[in-house]
């Protein structure tokens, strides 16, 4: 309700060491004498700039250097990184018309993620309490807690509705065609595409969802978020012992990945060589993301001996079905005693791993989002994250493998489906997508 | 209207300067402050960075103007709705509340005028509602006049006090400078989601009409905005080109088409064309820059 009292809520002087004044106090301290003059930011300098500058200094947050990971480099960060975490999506669309306007963008995406990765707020502020902040403040004293942003442009960044809409068409790369239709897919428009996709990820919840709200803001005239998903996995704090996550079919999920340590397997399966092309993609990777709707009230009623034969695991340690350990090697010859093979056929893992000569590396996450209207059911799954050199040889025929004979589709569905080239890192004073745009 | 128990800003100070104040008003506010009102002849002759005075006398003008409109507007439509011509005020309705949209702001710092203007019906309790929106319940739900005779009366002198108090109110240059971006909020919270005009459809009426009272304010600052960030002008003003097309595809006759025949994704458009504008828009503060 409006009343007069509300003008007191108006910026104050906020230091400590001069008593609070109204704004009412200040118009007749100042004794202004007419109309127009009410509350220039000059003309009661004295009396805010002391809250300004307070209030600016103090948005700035001791570091610990281990909770900061380097956003300039040879590749982008968040793709062999650890995984943290807690994760958030966003498929943007542009709406600008022009290609400098996305250039722009890129330009001030790539200066913000450079900033608040390292625990710093987005932009500098300003000591003019007539402007919104710039930044947009719940990161306050928060450490970077491992933040990480990833920014990759999918297909109809060059082409849409057969328009080559910013003169980029002869630079779409090849390994980033549209995804066929796989098998028992049941995408959902509101799930899928995006002219660009970002994933940050960071060991909390908040600071993840500080990036992406300040690159839509940032973003706001030149794109808009697409969709959007927050996703999650078990903390470092609460595993009693480092090791595979677990997802919510309450099984480890992502024990064959390749190791983000080996150089050679990363050049092997993750990152695009000189040798491919485009040049603007050395050193990139392709980004596939697919949100995954488990049916886990029909999972939750199935037996432990169907549980673990869908997977091919061992429920509890994750080792192979007929193996005690993990991380031991994948048999998929070994039989039982009636001669039939001990991991099954038509196991995910049996599928996944195929002949083990493709791979890729998954980084995804867990997500829940309220229920199913419509069935009351839990809306909840895999938000499945992966990278890959080239989609067409690795990620579509190990997913049309899995899409056509996996026993795991009883109990899942996908609903979302994404590809995303993601840009070869920057290097300080330049910007992701520079040879691009 | 807003939801009124966000509301917290409002372009003008009704307790300054005005002849109220002259007469020597004592509230306890002014008892408190202090006595030495004239320590500060130095803020004044620092002044501010920018001289606001001619764009506020103008703006006020065009208060005046739509304010003058209002009661012009409101007269036909009360006396539409007092002879029981229904098809006449169904007419009027959407048409006069675009005065009263345009300078919203303003007549949300009166007390109790907005609510008594522009409440919807859970705004306030069942026995105070009245004003605009109480007759369009009647006219588009109940297709009637009947009964409404009193709310009518009572609208009309209510814009006439809206009126009386415009002329003499102070406009604080602070919230002048950001009067553009309430407008656009109240684009985003009420008419954009089809929640103001429920009964009548008639929201892209009032949302062209915020637009067009921010556009105002805009147009007065351009000058001097553009003497500060040339960049920033250029962009507000091609975001609010942008907006007004996106407006337009909407246009029908004089007005424009129910809000019920928005798709979602036309109404999702809208929506982020408004928060294009606004991002922008909310960087004019810059023109009274401590900074600058």
């Amino acid at each position: 309700m409006e009343t007069k009292n509300d003008f007191q809520k108006e910026p104050q002087n906020n230091s400590q060491t001069e008593p609070k004044l109204s704004r009412r106090q200040l118009l007749k301290m100042a004794g202004v004498g007419g109309a127009g003059l009410l509350l220039g930011g000059a003309g009661v300098g004295s009396l805010f700039a002391t809250g300004a500058v307070g209030a600016a200094s103090s948005t700035a947050t001791a570091q610990p250097a281990a909770d900061i990971l380097p956003f300039y480099g040879k590749y982008q960060q968040g793709i062999v990184t650890p995984q943290q975490d807690f994760f958030h999506f966003a498929a943007f669309d542009i709406i600008a018309k022009k290609r400098s306007d996305v250039r722009a963008l890129f330009e001030k995406w790539t200066d913000a993620a450079a900033r608040i990765t390292q625990g710093q707020p987005v932009g500098d502020e300003s000591n003019n309490q007539h402007l919104p902040p710039t930044d947009t403040g719940e990161a306050i004293g928060l450490t970077a807690s491992k933040l990480t942003i990833t920014f990759g442009v999918g297909p109809t960044l060059f082409t849409k509705d057969g328009a080559d809409r910013f003169g980029l068409a002869s630079k779409r790369p090849a390994p980033l065609a549209d995804l066929p239709a796989f098998s028992a897919d049941e995408l959902q428009a509101e799930w899928c595409g995006g002219d660009i996709g970002v994933q940050v990820c960071a060991n909390d919840p908040q600071v993840a969802f500080h990036a992406i709200r300040n690159l839509a803001r940032i973003a706001r005239g030149s794109a808009v978020i697409r969709w959007s998903q927050a996703g999650f996995q078990r903390t470092e704090r609460a595993a009693a012992k480092p090791g595979t996550a677990r997802n919510l079919m309450g099984f480890k999920d992502g024990t064959g990945n390749p190791d983000v340590n080996d150089d050679a397997a990363m050049n092997d399966v993750v990152w695009v060589q000189p040798s491919e092309g485009p040049a603007w993609m050395t050193n990139g990777s392709y980004m596939i993301v697919r949100r995954i709707r488990m049916r886990i009230e029909e999972w939750d009623r199935s037996t432990l001996q169907d549980q673990e034969a869908t997977f091919g695991r061992a429920r509890i340690s994750g080792a192979p079905l007929g193996g005690t350990d993990e991380f031991e090697k994948l048999d998929l010859d070994k039989k039982d005693a009636s001669g039939k093979p001990l991991i099954p056929v038509d196991s995910h893992v049996a599928l996944a791993h195929g002949d083990g000569k493709v791979r890729i590396l998954r980084r995804s996450y867990s997500y829940t989002n309220g229920i199913d209207a419509k069935t009351g059911q839990l809306d909840t799954g895999l938000f499945f994250v992966c990278f890959n050199r080239d989609p067409r040889k690795q990620f579509v025929p190990m997913q049309q493998r899995l899409a056509k004979n996996d026993r795991l589709n009883e109990y899942i569905v996908h609903v979302g489906s994404a590809v995303f080239a993601c840009l070869p890192g920057a290097s300080a004073g330049g910007f992701l997508g520079q040879e691009l745009f | 209207m807003t939801h009124m128990k966000k509301r917290t800003k409002t372009l003008i100070g009704l307790t300054l300067f005005t002849s109220l104040a002259l007469a020597g008003c004592s509230s306890a506010q002014d008892a408190a402050a202090p006595a030495t009102d004239k320590k500060d002849s130095a803020a004044q002759t620092q002044a501010q960075a920018v001289d606001l005075k001619q764009p506020i006398a103008d703006y006020r003008t065009y208060v005046i103007e739509q304010a003058d409109a209002l009661i012009a507007s409101t007269t036909q439509f009360v006396n539409a709705v007092k002879s029981g011509n229904i098809e006449e005020a169904k007419k009027l309705y959407a048409p006069t509340r675009q005065y009263y949209e345009r300078i919203e702001p303003i007549a949300e710092a009166f007390d109790n005028l907005d609510p008594d203007v522009d409440a919807r019906e859970n705004d306030v309790d069942a026995s105070e509602w009245k004003g605009f929106h109480k007759i369009e319940k009647a006219l588009w739900e109940a297709n009637t006049t009947k009964g409404e005779e009193q709310t009518a009366d009572e609208l009309l002198s209510n814009v006439q006090l809206l009126r009386a108090k415009v002329e003499t109110a102070d406009i604080e240059p602070a919230l002048f400078v950001t009067g553009p971006v309430e407008l656009l909020n109240e684009v985003s919270a009420t008419k954009v989601t089809g929640e103001e005009e429920r009964y009548s459809h008639t929201d892209l009426y009032d949302f062209a009409a915020n637009v067009e009272g921010a556009d105002k304010i805009f147009t007065l600052l351009q000058s001097t905005l553009k003497a500060h960030d040339a960049q920033l002008t250029d962009t507000i003003a091609s975001r609010f080109a942008d907006l007004n097309n996106a407006l337009s595809k909407y246009k029908k006759d004089s007005g424009y088409v129910s809000y019920t025949e928005l798709s979602k994704e036309q109404t999702k458009e809208l929506s982020q064309a408004v928060d294009a504008l606004a991002e922008p828009l909310s960087q004019m503060g810059t023109v009274l820059g401590a900074n600058k």
